[in-house]
Parts: C-alpha cells; sequence; structure tokens
C-alpha cells in the first residue's frame, strides 16, 4: 500500500500535523515515533506554562500532549511506536525498524518530518578540564528526575540560561538537590523573563551573566567547576576565577534539529536555521516532503510548534488531493539587517492563499523597532514592535496582495524606529 | 512603586506597581497580568509541579500539579509533602494524589494517564 501520509516523529509537531492532515481529508495516514508512547519531549516537561496561545489555559508538557494523543485516537491515524526510521529516499520511500514490526520499507504519496531536535553537548562547545562522571545536558537530567526517576546529583551548577537549564534549576532544587549557580556567557539571558522570575529568583539562585566555565576538575566525579568573567568578545578574563564545589554540570546551551534523514534524501538546507529550505507551504525541495517543528527551525513555544505543524498538515493534504504547487515566480526570502534567518526562505506567490506567515529572529536585542520588508529596495511592509530579542521568535503576515506586487526576492530587516536601512 | 516581571504567559510584561495606591498595576498588556501584579505584593502564589513514585507503571515517576496555586512560601514544602506517597498504575489524568496539601486546600492531582507497565 502508498499512504497518503507518512510522519516522522510523534512529538507536538508529528501529533498536529497528522492530525490536521486527517481533518483535510486524508484517510491513510502513518505516523511512525522511536519512543515507546507519542508525545515526545513534552512528556518530560511536567512544568506548566504550555498552551496559552492554543487551548487558551496553562497546561503542562504531559497535559498539552495527552489533548494531542486523544484526538489522534480519535482519528484512523495508525501509529507505529518503538519504530526508528533509518531512511528517507527522494522517491518518498523509508526505511523503518519497529520492535514488532522489523524492518520495513513504506512508501508514501506525501512525508512530513517532525523528527525534532537534541541538545548541545560539552563536546559541542569544548569546555576544558577533565572527563569524570555528573556532565549532564540539562534535558537529560530532566528526563532522569521526571520520568526514570533519579536524581542526577546533590550540587549543581548550570551553564546556559535557556530555558531548559532555566526549568532543571528549579527542579533540582525541588527534589531536594543545592543549584549553586546559573552561568550565562551572554549579557543578557537566553531564557524567557518569566523562568529567570519563577525558576531562580524564587529560589535564590543567582545567575553569572558574561561568565562562562572554564574548567571542570575531578577524576571518576565531578568534584569542582571553575566559573570565570568573559568580556566583550566572550573570551574568559584571567583573575576572575570563581570555583564552585559541586557534583554535577547541567548543560543548556542550545538545541540543533536533528536532520540526519533530511540530508540523506538530498533535501537543500539552510545553515543558519540548520533545517531545510521550505517554501510558504513548508515543502522543502523535494515536492510532496514537508516539515515543521523544531526540526524546521527551534520554536520558544510549543504553541508556535502546533500552529506550524497543523499548516504542514494541511499542505500536504493539499498536495496528495489536489497536486502539486502551482508553477510561477519564486520570491527568495533574504535576511537584511539585524535578521538571522527566515522561515519561509522562498515565498511562491501563486500558492499563497491570503497571507504568508514569516517567521524570523533578530540578531540583537532592541527597543522601539521596526521591522521592514523590501522588494528589491522597494519598502513594501512595515511592522511596529515594543521590543525584540534574539530569544524570541518573531512572525509577521504579509498579504497575498503584496506578494503578488513583489518581485525577485524579499528582504527582511529590523532597526530602531525613525532610524535609515543601511 | 515596585516593579515586577509578569510570569502569566511567556510575554513577560514589566509591570509597575503602585503598593501605595491600592496596587495600581501599570505596563500590562492584559487583565491577567493586572491580577498577577496585585496578588504577587499582596499574597505571591504559585502552582506547584512535581513528580510521585509510581509502582507498576510504564515509568517509576507520575507527573503531578497542585489543582490551584498554593502560596509561595510553602512551595518547597509542598515539593516534599510527596516524598512518602507511592502511587500503583494505572493512575488516570487529574487523578487526586494528595488533598489538602500543606493545609493550602489545594490538592495534587495526576497530569498524565500513566497505564500499568505491560507484562513481561
Amino acid at each position: 500500500m502508498v499512504y497518503d501520509l507518512l510522519v516522522i516523529g510523534g512529538g507536538p509537531a508529528g501529533l498536529a500535523a497528522a492530525c490536521a492532515a486527517w481533518e483535510s481529508g486524508l484517510k491513510h495516514i502513518l505516523l511512525v515515533e522511536r519512543d515507546r508512547e507519542l508525545g515526545g519531549i513534552l512528556n518530560q516537561c511536567i512544568h506548566n506554562g504550555f498552551g496559552l496561545h492554543h487551548f487558551h489555559e496553562e497546561l503542562t508538557g504531559p497535559e498539552y500532549a495527552g489533548r494531542f494523543i486523544e484526538q489522534l485516537s480519535k482519528t484512523g491515524v495508525e501509529v507505529r511506536t518503538d519504530t526508528m526510521v533509518l531512511a528517507l529516499t527522494p522517491e518518498r520511500e523509508v526505511h523503518m525498524m519497529g520492535a514488532k514490526t522489523g524492518y520495513r520499507v513504506e512508501r508514501a504519496k506525501s512525508v512530513i518530518l517532525a523528527m525534532g531536535c537534541r541538545e548541545r553537548t560539552r563536546g559541542a562547545i569544548g569546555i576544558p578540564g577533565t572527563r569524570p562522571a555528573g556532565i549532564f545536558t540539562a534535558g537529560a537530567a530532566q528526563r532522569y528526575v521526571n520520568m526514570e526517576g533519579f536524581l542526577p546529583g546533590r550540587r549543581v551548577v548550570i551553564l546556559g540560561s535557556g530555558d531548559i537549564g532555566l526549568i532543571m534549576a528549579r527542579r533540582m532544587t525541588l527534589e531536594g538537590a543545592k543549584v549553586l549557580a546559573c552561568v550565562e556567557v551572554m549579557p543578557h539571558p537566553g531564557g524567557l523573563n518569566r523562568n529567570i522570575v519563577q525558576c531562580l529568583n524564587d529560589y535564590e539562585i543567582p545567575l553569572y551573566l558574561s561568565h562562562t566555565v572554564t574548567d571542570i576538575r575531578g577524576r571518576d566525579r565531578v568534584e569542582q567547576v571553575v566559573v570565570s568573567k568573559v568580556d566583550e568578545h566572550r573570551n574568559p578574563i584571567p583573575g576572575t576565577e570563581m570555583v564552585f564545589d559541586c557534583d554535577t554540570l547541567l548543560l543548556s546551551v542550545g538545541l540543533i534539529p536533528e536532520n540526519e534523514l533530511t540530508r540523506m534524501a538530498g533535501i537543500e538546507m539552510d545553515r543558519r536555521t540548520n533545517g531545510a529550505v521550505v517554501y510558504e507551504n513548508l515543502e522543502t525541495s523535494i515536492p510532496g516532503v514537508f516539515t515543521c517543528g523544531n526540526v524546521a527551525h527551534v520554536h520558544d513555544l510549543v504553541d508556535y510548534v502546533t500552529a506550524e505543524s497543523e499548516e504542514a498538515g494541511r499542505a500536504a493534504a493539499r498536495y496528495v488531493l489536489e497536486g502539486g504547487a502551482k508553477g510561477g515566480p519564486v520570491l527568495e526570502v533574504k535576511t537584511g539587517e539585524n535578521v538571522s534567518y527566515t522561515v519561509p526562505q522562498h515565498i511562491r506567490p501563486q500558492n499563497v492563499e491570503n497571507r504568508c506567515n514569516v517567521f524570523f529572529r533578530v540578531r540583537e536585542a532592541g527597543q522601539e523597532s521596526e521591522i521592514l520588508v523590501e522588494s528589491e529596495g522597494t519598502p513594501i511592509a512595515r511592522f511596529a514592535r515594543d521590543h525584540v530579542a534574539p530569544g524570541e521568535m518573531e512572525c509577521i503576515a504579509l498579504p497575498k496582495v503584496l506578494l503578488d506586487k513583489a518581485a525577485g526576492s524579499l528582504t527582511v530587516s529590523v532597526r530602531a524606529k525613525g532610524g535609515t536601512a543601511q | 512603586m515596585k516593579e515586577l516581571i509578569c510570569i502569566v504567559c511567556p510575554r513577560g510584561c514589566h509591570l509597575h506597581v503602585d503598593d501605595e495606591n491600592g496596587y495600581a498595576v501599570s505596563g500590562n498588556s492584559c487583565p491577567r497580568g493586572a491580577a498577577y501584579g496585585k496578588t504577587e505584593l499582596i499574597n505571591p502564589t504559585r502552582t506547584v509541579t512535581s513528580t510521585v513514585r509510581c509502582e507498576n507503571g510504564l515509568y517509576p515517576r507520575c507527573p503531578v500539579k497542585t489543582d490551584r496555586a498554593v502560596p509561595k512560601a510553602l512551595l518547597r514544602e509542598a515539593a516534599r509533602a510527596l516524598d512518602g506517597i507511592t502511587v500503583k498504575a494505572p493512575i488516570k489524568l487529574g487523578q487526586v494524589i494528595l488533598e489538602d496539601v500543606c493545609g493550602s486546600g489545594a490538592s495534587f492531582i495526576a497530569t498524565r494517564a500513566m497505564p500499568a507497565k505491560a507484562p513481561a
């Protein structure tokens, strides 16, 4: 049998994409998940704060996942858990190995890549020092504490102030560990302000901005971590060392989209997002293959993952039921001043129904800013923002009428209000 | 005048609360922010999320939360109140795990359904 749609990954992205594709009329859908159950990383994110946009109420991670798992169970979507996808071919053949089903090759008219992301590790950031036990990524520690029932350590230093690190500072504290410090190399926190307040300040955990870990000491287990202040070029300043006696170092130093399958299929990648290059409907360079969620670009909020993934699900249904994208001009979306990436990277105006959402991040934080969209030097849209920050994904909606008038390329830039474009 | 960062949603508004004039809040973007600014100065509260030991479940821990916010001063005590408790799977979503946590009137409830472990 050839499936209408094969979804790779059963986290929030895959769940929302499969549900939306089903509602849009696809009847033969297979969802493949390598873990033993659906829900992905939400199952270990037991804290609350999810769902304010999508459900208009505050849910914990397992509750948010549970709603979609429930919704999916009411559809005819076929689910295979304990199944690892090993390869994707450009002809949309998916090779997989399942605990119960063995090695299978399934074919599909459309594929949605929803594999999510993984954490950067010590190796990726090159911290000097010995190599003892007691160094974990924050997400690994989260899984140990919240699902497996192990406390990874008693005296903890956290490197990186991303949201997972902040959440784990609170979590380890509530489970009886002493969190000595949260250390951030940048002059501003990586995570949301609310998490600085409710995870660090509530528990009087110090945050050291413009600091980093410069040595790890200990033979079998972490015994000490050395933290130094850094200059404006992020180079450690000699003489500023602080020594923490601790048994554990947690790393919350960034996420990497998990795109091995995407690359294997020969799909065009974007070095800025570490995800696939996509069109306005989240379609990749291979027609009928779509991507959404954290494998496409790392999101701040699961609610945004859900919205994007529903869009991908609907787009896959359109592809199967109505045929591929219409031909015509393709606008390249370019990053201008103070913009680090955009999703999508290409827009086909003839395929846009009413408007096209463009997601992006700024490089530098700023107040009273203006987002400017130009087509070959001619301004076509402006949007005001009270503040912008690298940790907060921005979204602008470009109306079809403007896209139809544009030609060649679009450039998105962000600058102070009243300033001039460079 | 007190300055706070609102924690009601990810937006993180910078609030100014006039604690000498009826806790009037400015800088908020929604009514929930105004309510938070006032409560945070008079009687700060938080929802507590944690886990409880679970026997015979798909996982050895089951996630829980308080069904309403509890006073901030009780955060650690509330989490410790779960230490001696062991529940047995299967657990239903929303099942009450511990009533009247530390005299707050709030209950810890399960935040997922925890199926029983598949027989070996």
